[in-house]
């Protein structure tokens, strides 16, 4: 055996909310992105556990994709900052408040 | 306590020293490097749970593409220089409300479970036995990925496109 399977489901858990709390308390889109990935990570770890608790496979799989989607989130995501900061030139989400195009 | 808690309780601590140092640091490019420990340590920890494969996977995206992908484009932005606004003072006390009832009901639910305390047996998925698995059974998810990788490649593309840069130009 292992550990526990709360042990690792409370570790997922920490992970989960030392990424929200980045993508909360960051000004920066940078580390509001880098707070998502955490996130993802936090939920990768948690399909691992619940796919050996279980035996079954399936867990796994999803980490699996979660990968690709971060991969495709992460690409989408910084190109769309920096579209941002070439319009406005801050990386400051608190500065993107005019709707003039 | 076996050596794989003990290698379990150590990772655990790693990934979360480093997510912390991540979190923390003022400038983008540091916390890019400690991600990338930290990465490789939920790496470790995929292996210890039983699959090869993932761990490599891992590696190879996570701390490999993602991260240079990051540090890219923090040194396209040059970000670095300007005073980064903190989190007003008056958002702490809701903050750590929400967090601490989060943090309560998680606690609540992980432990009032039995499936909580159930030991994890030690098994290990050969990456041909989770090929198969996969192409067999989500074969359709499968696809759905990649078309979605596909279209966030055409996202980018289409926005990185340079032509905000004239009109800002002349400003």
């Amino acid at each position: 055996m292992i550990v526990p399977y709360g042990h690792v489901l409370v570790l997922a858990g920490i992970i989960f909310c030392l990424g929200l709390v980045c993508v909360v308390a960051r000004r920066n889109l940078i580390m509001v992105l880098i707070g998502v990935e955490i996130m993802m990570n936090g939920a990768a770890i948690a399909f691992m556990g619940s796919g050996l608790l279980w035996q079954r496979l399936e867990g796994q799989a999803f980490v699996l994709f979660i990968l690709g989607i971060a991969a495709t989130e992460v690409s989408v995501g910084l190109v769309l900052v920096l579209h941002a900061y070439r319009r406005s030139g801050s990386v400051d989400p608190d500065t993107y408040n005019v709707l003039k195009g | 306590m076996n050596v794989y808690a003990l290698m379990f309780y150590a990772t655990a601590v790693l990934i979360t020293a480093a997510t912390v140092l991540a979190i923390t640091r003022r400038q983008a490019v540091h916390s890019v490097l400690f991600l990338v420990i930290s990465f490789l340590g939920s790496a470790m920890l995929f292996y210890l749970l039983g699959s090869p494969f993932l761990a490599a996977l891992q590696v190879i995206i996570y701390a490999g593409a993602i991260m240079v992908l990051f540090l890219f484009v923090v040194m396209m932005l040059r970000a670095d220089h300007g005073e980064e606004n903190k989190f007003p003072r008056r958002f702490w006390v809701p903050g750590l409300l929400v967090g601490l009832l989060f943090s309560g009901a998680l606690w609540v639910a992980v432990f009032s479970d039995p499936s909580g305390s159930v030991p994890l047996n030690l098994t290990m998925v050969t990456p041909k036995e989770f090929g198969r698995f996969v192409f067999e059974q989500y074969w359709l998810s499968v696809e759905i990925v990649s078309l979605l990788l596909l279209l966030g490649l055409l996202a980018a593309i289409h926005l990185g496109k340079e032509k905000g840069r004239v009109e800002r130009g002349q400003e």
